[in-house]
């Protein structure tokens, strides 16, 4: 029985362990750490002390006296200040703008890609991918460059501007920045599960189709679009939540007006040194998106009927 | 006026020409039949009339008007596909409902009809069930359930039946044809098997290499082939090569090389010193140990045993004359329990009507 088994151990077991180590027990810390209070200097305050005299450590905490140690402050914290939850509603408002973006952009992409003959297609993949071979930081910075002041971008951009009759624009360090550049960033994200959902497609369902009667528009909305949402739903998850907490883009091109939520939550842990702050704040975005997931899958399910 | 004419049809892809100059008439409440080797134009005149592909010359004209360039979706032509083409997200009733969405129909009429069609194809009670949950047989109804919906002028159908085993096969045949027969709409089928098309079809169009070789009724097109390729290409036939030595009124004499004369209807425009192939099926041959050998009216030679086919019902014996050509006769084998009346090597006789063969000048 045991030995059986053994092979399926053996493989299984690292990927488990690795998962309970570096996701589960953090998650788990953070949950405990969002109930805390911040140490002195940052970080959080402790919980024992090590007396000197014996090189133990004494537990502090006792029943009297917990309520010195554990508190829903912090959570009562988010209520108290109506910009924390605007800072989140904009946070789901980028990440949903770009991801609805980015689904526009890779849709015909992605269908190009997969009804294009084997060797174009290839390349076409390859070519969607090569961002990824540059560092992520300097292709955020070159979007700096683009949208600064003195790019041709900009020159050029600002020139039919003047002839429309309208005032030159400054594109850095805006919300337009960020979602530009978030845009960009995930876009492979989109474009590779609507590749791999739109390559699997039957072409006869189209024929039949048109041959029942449907237009080019019916073809696609009562055929394609139903058959790809499996896609969809993956490309979409897999741009929203890593554009939900994303940090660097709005640090770098959002300036003052373009900050979201995983900045916030960067400058807790960083600048302020509330780390149970940053803990609930943490916590509550992936509760949001959790939510979010659910909804949509529950709203997918209802629909399917 | 016919209900589908369809003049001088030509469409080539690059070199190749798939459809060479093919004209066709085709009246209403007819089951008709394209038939050939894969390869020979029948899809793509298929599609042509479907829409998918227009041709390069010539005139398609459905009830009088020329269709040839008008789209598929405009067309009240359907299609039973090969793949059977149902939508994998929607469910059975949904699927069928489809082209009379299209259609714009009144939702409460597209109910009362699609309940109709799926009792019609004997699926009442899987309207709901998504076509992954049905059999081959089961989807093969839907898809054709689906191409009835909106009445079309003309159905369609793609070897429809290619993908089913051969006992469904044949359960689907003949509810085609009792389909067929109730809903009274112009049938174009597509196949490659002649069995499937001599069981269904009203007129059989045989197609090779873009042209029709022969168009008749399937009786005919058995029993007198026009030329070499629908002899070989429909069932089993035997092809003799020889050469008119005598013409008379009523038969004339073929000289089949190495083997001997043997009397024979008289062929076309046949004139002495022409070649030919005299068709023969197997089926029309005598086999026995001995055979009178001066019946008035019979061809006779003598042989051995070459191989033997056993088929169940019949057994096919291949029969080698003197010459060394090889003959095949078919002879069905007995109820009482004998299954194989000659083996390997035994010498044996052989005779037909004059008139059991045919002989296809060159």
């Amino acid at each position: 029985m045991f030995k059986r088994n053994l092979g399926k151990w053996l493989i299984t077991w690292p990927p488990t362990l690795y998962l309970l180590i570096f996701f589960a027990i953090p998650a788990l810390i953070m949950v405990v750490a969002s109930f805390r209070f911040p140490g002195d200097y940052g970080g959080l305050l402790p919980l024992y002390h090590i007396d000197e005299a014996t090189g133990r450590a004494v537990i502090e905490v006792t029943r009297e006296n917990w309520r010195d140690y554990f508190t829903l402050e912090n959570y009562a914290r988010l209520t108290e200040d109506s910009v924390y939850l605007q800072l989140f509603i904009k946070s789901f408002y980028y990440a949903g703008l770009t991801t609805l973006i980015c689904l526009i952009m890779a849709y015909p992409l992605a269908w190009l890609i997969a009804r294009s003959n084997q060797k174009v297609r290839d390349l076409l993949v390859l070519l969607v991918i090569l961002p990824f071979w540059s560092n992520f930081l300097v292709r955020v910075y070159a979007w700096m460059i683009i949208l600064g002041p003195n790019s041709a971008f900009t020159k050029i951009t600002n020139m039919l501007l003047g002839l429309l009759g309208i005032a030159p624009q400054s594109f850095m360090f805006s919300p337009f920045a960020v979602v530009v550049c978030l845009v960009y960033v995930h876009l492979p994200f989109m474009v590779l599960p609507l590749y791999a959902n739109l390559e699997k497609h039957d072409m006869s369902l189209l024929d039949a189709a048109q041959d029942l009667g449907a237009n080019a528009w019916q073809r696609f909305w009562k055929v394609t679009w139903p058959l790809s949402l499996p896609g969809v739903y993956a490309g979409a998850a897999l741009v929203f939540i890593p554009a939900l907490g994303i940090f660097a883009v709005p640090d770098l091109l959002g300036g003052t007006d373009g900050i979201m939520i995983g900045n916030l939550i960067k400058q807790q842990f960083l600048e302020s040194r509330d780390w149970p702050f940053g803990s609930v704040l943490s916590i509550v975005l992936t509760l949001f998106a959790l939510g979010l997931a659910g909804l949509a899958a529950l709203i997918g399910r209802a629909s399917s009927r | 006026m016919a209900l589908l004419e369809i003049k001088n049809i030509v469409k080539q892809f690059g070199d190749f020409t798939a459809v060479d100059n093919v004209s066709l008439s085709i009246e209403t409440g007819e089951f008709f039949t394209l038939l050939g080797p894969s390869g020979c134009g029948k899809t793509t005149l298929l599609r042509m009339l479907a829409g998918f592909e227009q041709p390069d010359s010539g005139e398609i004209l459905l009830d009088g008007k020329n269709v040839a360039n008008v789209p598929p979706e405009k067309r009240p032509v359907h299609t039973v596909f090969q793949s059977y083409a149902l939508f994998p997200h929607m469910t059975v009733a949904d699927n069928i409902a489809f082209p009379l969405k299209m259609a714009k129909k009144d939702p409460a009429d597209i109910q009362k009809q699609v309940s109709k069609l799926l009792e019609d194809v004997r699926l009442a009670q899987f309207g709901n069930r998504f076509p992954h949950e049905l059999s081959g047989g089961q989807r093969q109804r839907v898809a054709i359930a689906r191409a009835l919906a909106n009445r079309p002028r003309l159905l369609l159908l793609d070897e429809p039946l290619s993908a089913l085993d051969a006992k469904l096969r044949e359960q689907m045949q003949i509810e085609l044809i009792n389909l067929q027969k109730e809903v009274g709409i112009t049938f174009i089928y597509v196949t490659h098997d002649q069995g499937e098309a001599l069981a269904l079809s009203h007129r059989i169009a045989v197609m090779n290499k873009g042209t029709v070789e022969q168009l008749d009724i399937p009786e005919k097109i058995y029993g007198f082939p026009k030329n070499r390729f629908v002899a070989d290409f429909i069932g089993q036939c035997n092809l003799l090569d020889g050469t008119i030595v005598e013409v008379g009124s009523d038969r004339m004499k073929v000289e089949i090389a190495g083997v001997g004369i043997a009397e024979t209807l008289p062929a076309e425009g046949a004139k002495v010193g022409a070649k030919g192939t005299l068709a023969l099926r197997p089926e029309k041959i005598k086999i026995s140990s001995s055979l009178p050998a001066d019946v008035a009216d019979e061809v006779h030679f003598r042989g051995t045993v070459h191989d033997c086919l056993y088929l169940g019902d019949v057994t096919i014996y291949i029969v080698e004359l003197e010459n060394g050509l090889l003959l095949e006769a078919m002879l069905p084998n007995s109820a009482s329990g004998q299954a194989k009346f000659f083996n390997d090597n035994d010498a044996v006789e052989i005779a037909w009507r004059f008139d059991a063969g045919h002989f296809l000048t060159e």
